[in-house]
């Protein structure tokens, strides 16, 4: 294939590929509400998860997107710095977003700060936000693609605390968003948690905890059991499907880290809805790709 | 707990039987109604160009499509509730200035909502969040849409409804709020909970 050809086969699956991240889940989010599922018996717990997966059976059968709110679109991309198409990624990451939210169609949610304009096309200043992981010596890139939705942004918080506060500090910061504003964010919620020592470090590993596979633990010991802890606290709280009750609140929580300033532990929370849109996609230098979060799918 | 179909006009008779944790479905008319349409009344004091007396209100920014061949007709692709929460500073004055009779949306509303539905006779319910093709599958027709220079989420899309539905009531006329009970419910339990982790993360050396 020559330069041009790749490029627009490039732009075309990663199109296809963010309408397909709002039209079904990732398969570990569909296994793990499944899981939840049955472990419910009151009435309204039952009819919030009835009618989700009703929700997922017709947005297959019609080909729609699954939620209303398909996001403001993000890329985490790892790429290899001899992936050919490396210097025009940004580019093309665009276009693909300009060619899914009329394919899709995906609503219309990027509006320019300031100006207060939808742009109508899902790109706008810095929007697609694209986060770069450059691996060197190789040829491959792998794509993450994120519906950021209103609702489940809304209890995003970082905030840096004194060291005294201690870890009891982001253990409390967690709890106290969750059960405010993670009511509304339609639960149950997956749940990452960033600490480090800036707010910006904190709050960007916040997100890349959400795109860890549910079920992945913590590398650290420590940091893994914390994981358990929380996610057992949070489900004692019962918030159930919706908010409504029921025997569980969260899908799980995962926290990442990076080493922090003697003086500062900075904490950042991000949180997925039970809607979680996270797909990922790698491809090799000749644009064969293979999809890593819904096996066996061929767009 | 339960279950009935609310038809509009919708009666305050009907309304009043209605208790939180009570599941309805609605036919009739079901109105999107959100943010810029709660400002523009109420703080702009713009005319509403639909009636809304009688009828339902949806807080949702749907994802619309016009159908090909017919200009200005819609259909409706997704459509789900979006977070009631942020109508609260106006939905009082909303529902004494409308009649409105219904309010659908997602999460709870606090207590200036809980008043202006037990002074005016309304209730609000949520629909099962994200959940929006199920929703869209209720949809008879998108009759009309107004002040669609507000853009596709935040327009007046007029839609006739089928059993729409389960819509889980919230707040009823008599003052009662779900949410607030959950979360106060929720609340109790947080700081046992919160101690009982800390024991175990005393990392700091
Ligand atoms: S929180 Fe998630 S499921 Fe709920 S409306 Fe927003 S994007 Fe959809």
């Amino acid at each position: 294939m020559n330069a041009k050809g790749q490029r627009e086969n490039f732009i075309d699956i990663m199109a296809g590929f963010t309408v397909y991240t709002g039209k079904y889940l990732p398969d570990d989010v569909h296994a793990k509400l499944k899981e939840l599922r049955e472990k419910e018996d009151s009435a309204l717990a039952t009819i919030v998860y009835d009618a989700m997966f009703e929700d997922l059976r017709l947005a297959h059968e019609l080909e729609r997107p699954l939620c209303q709110d398909t996001g403001v679109i993000q890329y985490f991309i790892q790429v290899g710095t001899g992936f050919p198409l490396i210097d025009q990624m940004e580019e093309c990451l665009v276009e693909a977003v300009k060619k899914a939210t009329v394919l899709g169609p995906l609503r219309h949610n990027a509006v320019e700060v300031f100006d207060e304009k939808n742009t109508g096309n899902n790109v706008g200043k810095r929007i697609p936000w694209i986060d770069w992981e450059i691996v060197p010596d190789n040829d491959e890139a792998t794509v993450y693609v994120y519906m950021a939705g209103g609702g489940c942004s809304l209890p995003g918080i970082a905030k840096v605390l004194m060291p005294l506060e201690g870890y009891e500090g982001v253990v409390k910061l967690v709890f106290d968003q969750i059960t405010s504003y993670g009511i509304n964010a339609c639960p149950p919620l997956l749940v990452g948690i960033g600490i480090a020592g800036s707010v910006e470090v904190a709050a960007k590993l916040s997100k890349k905890a959400l795109l860890r596979p549910i079920g992945s633990k913590n590398s650290n010991p420590r940091g893994a059991e914390l994981e358990a802890r929380i996610e057992e606290g949070l489900n004692a709280l019962k918030i159930g499907p919706g908010g409504l009750t029921g025997e569980n609140s969260v899908m799980g929580v995962h926290i990442e880290e990076a080493a922090r300033h003697p003086a500062t532990i900075a904490v950042g929370l991000s949180t997925g809805c039970w809607a979680h849109r996270r797909a990922v996609i790698k491809f090799n230098a000749d644009m064969d790709y293979e999809i890593i979060s819904h096996k066996g799918v061929v767009l | 707990m339960k279950t009935k179909i609310l038809t509009t006009p919708i009666q305050d008779e009907e309304l009043e039987l209605l208790t939180v944790g009570d599941i309805i479905y609605l036919t009739g008319y079901l109105i999107t109604s959100r943010d810029d349409v709660h400002q523009r009344l109420i703080k702009q004091h713009k005319q509403l160009p639909v009636d809304l007396a009688g009828k339902a209100i949806f807080h949702a920014g749907p994802i619309m499509q016009e159908i090909e061949g017919q200009p200005g007709k819609y259909r409706v692709i997704s459509i789900g509730p979006t977070t009631s929460m942020r109508m609260e500073k106006y939905e009082k004055e909303f529902i004494r200035q409308t009649g409105l009779k219904l309010i659908v949306g997602k999460g709870g509303m606090g207590q200036n909502t809980a008043a202006g539905c037990r002074e005016y006779k309304a209730v609000h319910a949520v629909f099962p969040g994200g959940c929006a093709v199920l929703a869209a599958n209720c949809v008879e027709e998108v009759e009309q849409v107004e002040w669609l220079d507000l853009g596709m989420p935040e327009a007046m899309w007029v839609m006739r409804v089928k059993e729409f539905g389960p819509l889980i009531v919230s707040i009823d006329t008599k003052g009662n709020n779900l949410f607030e009970n959950n979360k106060k419910a929720f609340n109790l339990k947080k700081d046992a909970v919160v101690e009982e982790i800390c024991r175990y993360v005393d990392y700091l050396e």
